[in-house]
């Protein structure tokens, strides 16, 4: 069949049933835009900055488990989408982002919105492509689908000249793909994967060390099993935040830097770590040469890259975790009995009473902990929740009940301000389209929201209800933190005392603002805000000064937690 | 940590980019290129580069897996256990006294690969501490300039 390039992207996303793309409009990619126009049968969202349409294609994929999908224009406009890119790359997340680019003629003569985008998006896409020739670009199309989704995800740049969207060709759209360079390999090797039973089986302090790959995999069910099975506590990462629930017993928590005693103890004391899906983030590990010192480690993972990279592993097995732990499972009903570690989990739980998560609950100001855990109380499982990044982030991961995965939905790797509304607009899209009767909260800082704010149009204009709370403390908290620990409380360009109204704000958009300042305001607040179907911005007043602990100082020991922190003025 | 010289063959799809993929990754990662070299091999559609690299052991085992993990990469040859053969090029004034050039030349499997009226162009090829030999001795020549080819190698 013969067609024009921009209807061959059209019909690419038929065919990979894409039922949303985010994107923004430009010259460069104009042609395509054309057929978007006459075309109704998917729906496109108009954002009003490209970083928030990749964002928000990235939030949908990862409340989703689909491929997102985000358009763009060349230059500015696929500059724009770079953070983007990097944000969705670091954490492993399937995306297909198309761009426009100048017409293949002109492409070298720094022509008006020309940049080299694929040299850009090279180290921060899984793959990139430039499209030179019409014959290659539906053949690119699925690859860019088929790369983002397969093996370790991530998403793929296609970058297609002007004159290429506007050319005619036949679209001869493969049914599969096969890239004799690029084989994936899911099949968890058998021998080693009797070998790490066989060491499960032989240690005294086995730990589960789970990581983002697992919701990637979708092997959270079978995560759940094996730990039941085997009665192996296990701790989390910031990535697999939901892989387990929130009150299972052998969840001892989240690790690293702000990682609870307990887990962090567990990793330190541990003489077996069963890896699976983790990267071994420094903001785990801390300090490398005292990390896990007395641990013999088995890493599973489907990128042989990620194993061995930080520490070395003596039990490698490169595959998917879904296949791999589902052997592990049939194995470990054999091979393994749970009594022999009670003394072990019995030990870790009471770490955790000696050192639980803590904030003060009595206090009459707001804590932001309690905003996060009243939030838990009143909507708990109801709630797939977005963050952006700093306090509020980590106080999230700590304290608010998570229960299914891709229930949590963060910038863990890139650490990416900005990214918590529009990738809640993300969400909100997919829970409405599910009609799923979930509400899509993020829970922001008061700097990260103004970093992406004309999102509130996109929102209202799309009704979007993605419910912003803003623990505001009137600071960048996080930096604020480190200079008051480590930098003798010279608070260089954090006080953000300098604010909008936040209500206001929300309104002249017509969004829906909420000012909440004491604790009996809260509850009716949230209860109208999630009525609404537009974005809500929740301006909470909370404690300036509260600190997020346990804290791992940068390049110190997990076993050296800073605890508590006693002003001492 | 002790670094160790490795040389590693990488066979890749040849398409645009993958020369970029490659400087990229070893930019990026901070990876030591000692020398690249890159042709398409004959009657495929594949290209091969041979690198020439150093690093700890680790370092070097992240390479590998690295350069595997770009979607081009079709094959990364590891074994050390491989011809591998560089060329340089030599030019040198023929003011400078030329006495015990012939010996030298044949003892680096060495060419006058071109002469003029004021210089001579001379070639060698060999492993590649003899190449870096060759251009010691040639010093006492006086060259005028030095060009070096980087490694290529084949596996036995």
């Amino acid at each position: 069949m013969k067609m024009s390039g921009s209807q061959m992207v059209i019909e690419a996303l038929h065919k990979e049933d894409v039922k949303v793309a985010f994107g923004y409009p430009g010259g460069a990619i104009m042609n395509v835009y054309d057929e978007i126009y006459k075309d109704k049968s998917f729906k496109h969202i108009l954002t009003r900055h490209e970083q928030a349409a990749i964002h928000a294609a990235d939030g949908y994929a990862r409340a989703s488990g689909e491929v997102g999908v985000a358009i763009v224009t060349s230059g500015p406009g696929f500059t724009n989408a770079v953070t983007g890119l990097a944000t969705a790359y670091t954490d492993s997340i399937p995306m297909v982002v198309i761009s426009g680019q100048v017409p293949i003629s002109v492409i070298g003569t720094d022509a008006f919105q020309e940049i080299d985008a694929i040299g850009i998006s090279r180290p921060c896409t899984k793959h990139n492509y430039l499209v030179k020739d019409i014959k290659d670009l539906p053949r690119i199309l699925k690859e860019a689908f088929y790369l983002a989704r397969s093996g370790r995800p991530g998403p793929v740049h296609v970058d297609i000249p002007k004159d290429i969207t506007a050319q005619e060709g036949v679209f001869n759209y493969p049914d599969e793909i096969s890239i004799k360079s690029y084989k994936p390999h899911y099949k968890g090797n058998n021998r080693q994967i009797h070998k790490a039973i066989e060491a499960i089986a032989h240690s005294k302090k086995p730990i589960l060390y789970l990581g983002g790959g697992l919701i990637s995999a979708g092997a959270t069910d079978l995560v759940r099993e094996f730990a039941k099975i085997t009665g192996i506590p296990a701790v989390e990462t910031l990535m697999a935040r939901g892989a387990m629930r929130y009150d299972d017993p052998l969840l001892l928590g989240m690790v690293g830097m702000h990682g609870n005693y307990a887990s962090n103890m567990a990793m330190s004391e541990a003489d077996l770590m069963i890896a699976l899906g983790p990267r071994f983030d420094d903001r785990v590990t801390g300090r490398l040469d005292e990390f896990a010192k007395h641990a013999k480690i088995i890493h599973v993972d489907i990128d042989p890259s990620s194993i061995g990279k930080i520490v070395q592993v003596e039990y490698p097995i490169v595959g998917d975790l879904k296949n791999v732990l589902a052997s592990m499972v049939d194995l470990a009903k054999e091979k393994i009995d749970a009594a022999k570690y009670e003394s072990w989990r019995g030990l870790l739980n009471r770490y955790n009473e000696i050192h639980p998560l803590s904030y003060d609950k009595a206090s009459k100001s707001i804590k932001p902990q309690w905003v996060i855990e009243r939030v838990g109380e009143l909507l708990g499982e109801k709630a797939v929740i977005s963050t952006d990044v700093g306090q509020h982030q980590m106080w999230t991961a700590q304290f608010y009940p998570f229960t299914f995965p891709r229930q949590f939905v963060t910038s863990g790797g890139l650490g990416t301000m900005g990214f918590g509304f529009p990738a809640a607009m993300g969400v909100a899209e997919y829970n409405k389209e599910q009609k799923n009767g979930k509400y899509a909260i993020n829970f922001s800082g008061d700097g990260s929201i103004l970093m992406n704010i004309q999102e509130l149009m996109t929102g209202v204009e799309n009704r979007l209800p993605a419910i912003n709370i803003i623990l505001n403390n009137n600071f960048l908290g996080m930096v604020r933190q480190w200079q008051t620990f480590f930098y003798n409380k010279r608070y260089a360009e954090t006080d953000l005392s300098m604010q909008p109204d936040f209500v206001m704000l929300a309104e002249s958009f017509g969004a829906k603002g909420y000012i909440v300042e004491t604790k009996e305001q809260f509850d009716e607040a949230l209860m109208d805000a999630v009525k609404q179907d537009v974005p809500v911005m929740m301006d909470v007043k909370v404690d300036r000064f509260e600190n997020v602990l346990p804290m791992v100082p940068a390049g110190g020991t997990l076993y050296n937690m800073l605890l508590e922190y006693k002003d001492e003025e | 940590m002790k670094e160790i010289r490795k040389v590693i063959s990488v066979i890749v799809i040849n398409e645009e980019a993958v020369l970029s993929r490659i400087a990229g990754l070893f930019a990026g990662r901070g990876y030591n290129i000692e020398s690249l070299t890159v042709a398409p091999i004959p009657e495929s559609d594949f290209s091969r580069f041979t690198i020439v690299t150093k690093g700890s052991e680790r370092v070097l085992e992240q390479i590998t897996k690295q350069l595997h993990k770009l979607i081009p990469t079709y094959k990364v040859i590891e074994t050390q256990d491989v011809v591998e053969k560089e060329m340089v090029l030599v030019k040198i004034p023929l003011t400078t006294n030329l006495s015990g050039l012939d010996a030298i030349l044949n003892g680096y499997n060495g060419i006058v690969a071109n002469a003029s009226e004021d210089a001579l162009i001379l070639m060698a090829v060999d492993d590649a501490p003899r190449i870096q030999n060759f251009i010691k001795i040639m010093k006492k020549f006086e060259p005028v300039e030095i060009v070096r080819g980087g490694s290529v190698s084949m596996e036995k």
